[in-house]
């Protein structure tokens, strides 16, 4: 048994803001209330810190199977809840593609055997990612995927996203869309714009992006299929999401911490600064957190997308796209989001946990019999972030040597404290 | 006092004091090239890198010439060669180059950003010879020396760039040179090429879509080759260029009486260029290339040389010939 005391409880779900204590037994959460006493358990004081429903990240790469000199599960995991991450979906671009239950359950033995975060696979909509037939989506779904998408590129042609959206409609299955069209993308690698122009780089129009999210939202009209936009990064694409919300469609869209706290003027020369989508104009970074105080973005995502020190030592244009994301999120979305006013601290949590877990057709909520997954974490403390010291794999970040204020303290996942960062200033309390 | 030049990436950064300072050191190098012995010892014992990770035939022959005649050693690596053939990184080919110890890297890539990449990561000076779109500083700095001779003077002038504006490197590096000096500039090309970006990067920049507009009134004119290997949209045939943006006799007219016609090269007659406008008396794509080997040499000097900037110029030293 593992007694929470004294911390400050968010929970999105049922508006709980208050000081309560949390008994959890085992894998589960026994009990929530005041001043909980249990002899026997073992007491964690979050006395000065928030309690968190557990983060959900919607949105990752671990690169197993395939890609291990990048990432593994165990690394990925690690620091997962380093970042204060409970359950982490990770999409199905590895080697060879998560495109059979055979991969799928391979991914979901490795996850269980590392013993950190929860790993919730998305599976590939069609075989290889190709583009041309479907996967297997029913044989995966019960192996465990929670989604499906091509990600890293969109699903090829509007046929084939119509035959996957009614296919996975009634399987119960949400598909995600990386949206990005490809021929107004071609060779790009920034955002195009006054920035991309004077560095001489091959740019990507924004419309790339929205052309191929209005797109997905006539096709999920047609269908009636649950449809969530990864990485939305414009104005454009942000707009087609609201729309089809009035609509009463089952449209849903994502963020990256990278795309609401950098814009294109930020790019420089480095890779680390290279990612796709790429880094959004100003205005159109405005729009993203305009939309993620309205409730137009449902939740907060990674993207976390780690690539070798070898691989991304490049020249600019040659370099792959991404960034590693896990250990900066939470205190980026402090930093850019709450402490500069733009959102209440509750709407976060809400980014992170509810947000997401509606998005996957799940709750998430702190109270008696619920799954022991919660994230503690700070608003305040002061710690820098350290690329090297990243518990993943790679080290492929533009925030090396961020100065933050919060971030997570500990993670617990089915009742274990499974990540502890080590926030500097937490020894001086 | 000025600063001692560490690298020559880009135009952008540099001040108008370091441009002014570094053609006027190219000065004495380019009536040098007059003289009947061009070989100085000046940089004796000295070694050039030119790495040209893209192929180049003009620009590698100055920087080589430039070289020999300061008397200085270079070590070649040409884009045919074999590391690169065999997928070695550039980080890599460049540590390897470093470690036979020269004392300055010239740089081509088709890559932007490549020489500032190697720079940040080697301690050796680095110029840049042209990288992707970005800039070609050596190029801007041999057409102001161009432009400075034949008309007197650098500053204020209408100054006409024509042709692919956006994939040229050449535009963006006289862009920011010009700019840096006053120049009203307007550019002219299929709109495609011209993005109102552009606009952003020098100030009193224009951009006007049709060439007898373009032409009216410039006194110096910069027509840009039309770089087949760079364009990624679909190529515009080459009638339709020569109907729209050619730089005829007739449409010279319209210019200045004096106005100065500048190619970097290489030129294609009959594409960009009326061959009678690239043989009349205005075209100074020839004292364009003299005036390349000076700025080089110059720049050579002052990167690797080691010497203070107030030293006294090697070209004027008459104990300074090889042996």
């Amino acid at each position: 048994m593992l007694l929470i005391k004294n911390g400050r409880v968010l929970d999105p779900a049922s508006k709980t803001d208050a000081s309560l204590d949390i008994l959890l037994d085992g894998e589960r959460v026994a009990k929530v209330g005041a001043n909980l006493s249990a002899p026997d358990a073992e007491v964690f004081d979050a006395k000065g810190l928030i309690v968190a429903p557990g983060f959900i990240d919607l949105h990752c790469h671990l690169r197993e199977p395939g890609q291990e000199l990048s990432e593994t599960i165990v690394t990925g995991t690690r620091a997962a809840v380093r970042g204060g991450f409970t359950a982490v979906c990770c999409m199905p671009n590895t080697q060879p593609v998560n495109d059979t239950a055979s991969v799928t359950s391979g991914i979901v033995e490795r996850a269980a055997a590392a013993g950190s975060a929860r790993v919730w696979p998305i599976g590939a909509a069609s075989v290889g990612s190709k583009g041309e037939a479907l996967a297997e989506i029913r044989a995966m779904k019960d192996a465990g995927i929670v989604a499906v998408s091509d990600d890293g590129k969109p699903i090829a042609t509007a046929r084939l996203v119509r035959q996957v959206m009614d296919y996975c409609n009634a399987l119960g299955l949400l598909v995600i869309e990386h949206c990005e069209d490809a021929s107004l993308a071609a060779g790009g690698v920034m955002r195009e714009g006054p920035q991309s122009v004077r560095l001489g780089l091959k740019g990507i129009p924004a419309e790339s992006e929205s052309i191929c999210a209005g797109r997905d939202v006539e096709v999920a009209a047609l269908t009636g299929a649950r449809l969530h936009i990864a990485h939305m990064s414009t104005r454009g694409s942000l707009e087609h999401v609201r729309a089809a919300k009035r609509r009463g469609l089952l449209v849903t869209c994502e963020v990256t911490p990278h795309h609401f706290t950098l814009i294109d003027e930020d790019v420089r020369y480095d890779p680390n600064y290279k990612m796709n989508p790429p880094l959004a104009s100003r205005a159109d970074r405005d729009a993203l957190i305009e939309g993620l105080a309205d409730g137009s973005v449902d939740a907060i995502a990674t993207d976390h997308a780690p690539h070798h020190p070898g691989s991304k030592d490049v020249e600019f244009d040659r370099a792959p796209f991404g960034i590693i994301g896990f250990e900066t999120a939470l205190a980026l979305g402090l930093s850019e989001l709450v402490h500069s006013g733009r959102i209440p601290l509750m709407r976060l949590v809400k980014l992170f946990t509810t947000g997401p877990a509606r998005v996957l057709g799940m709750e998430r909520k702190i109270g008696a019999g619920e799954p022991a997954d919660l994230t503690i974490f700070s608003t305040d403390l002061p710690w820098t972030f350290r690329a090297a010291e990243s518990a993943s794999k790679s080290r492929n970040t533009p925030f090396d040597g961020r100065e933050f204020r919060g971030g997570p303290v500990a993670t617990i996942v089915a009742g274990r404290i499974v990540g502890r960062r080590p926030l500097e200033a937490r020894a001086g309390d | 006092m000025l600063q001692r030049l560490q690298h020559v990436l880009a135009i952008e950064t540099l001040s108008p004091e370091q441009i002014l300072f570094i053609l006027d050191q190219s000065k004495p190098f380019q009536e040098f090239q007059r003289h009947p012995l061009k070989k100085l010892a000046t940089l004796r014992g000295k070694t050039v890198a030119l790495a040209f990770f893209e192929s180049s035939t003009r620009t590698r022959i100055s920087f080589a010439t430039a070289a020999a005649r300061l008397g200085a050693d270079t070590m070649n690596l040409q884009a045919e060669s074999s590391s690169l053939k065999k997928g070695e990184s550039l980080i890599d080919t460049v540590r390897t180059l470093e470690a036979m110890r020269p004392d300055g890297i010239v740089i081509r890539h088709s890559s932007s950003g490549a020489p500032e990449f190697v720079a940040e990561r080697l301690g050796v000076p680095v110029i840049n010879a042209g990288d992707g779109m970005h800039e070609h500083p050596t190029q801007a700095l041999l057409d102001a020396l161009t432009i400075r001779d034949r008309k007197g003077k650098l500053e204020g002038w209408n100054v006409t760039i024509l042709g692919d504006i956006l994939h040229s490197r050449v535009a963006r590096s006289n862009m920011h040179l010009l700019g840096k000096f006053g120049a009203r500039i307007t550019l002219c090309g299929p709109a495609m090429w011209m993005p109102a970006e552009l606009e952003a990067l020098a100030p009193g920049t224009r951009r006007v879509p049709r060439i007898e507009e373009a032409l009216d009134g410039a006194d110096v004119i910069i027509v840009l080759r039309v770089q087949t290997e760079r364009i990624h949209e679909p190529a515009l045939a080459a009638e339709e260029y020569i109907l729209g943006y050619q730089l005829t006799a007739e449409r010279l007219r319209l210019a200045q009486p004096d106005a100065l016609v500048l190619h970097p090269g290489p030129m294609i007659r009959g594409l960009e260029i009326d061959p009678v406008v690239a043989d009349g008396p205005q075209c100074g794509v020839l004292e364009q290339v003299t005036n390349g080997l000076a700025v080089r040499m110059a720049l050579l000097y002052h990167l690797t040389g080691g010497a203070p900037v107030d030293a006294p110029h090697p070209a004027k030293e008459r104990s300074n010939a090889a042996d």
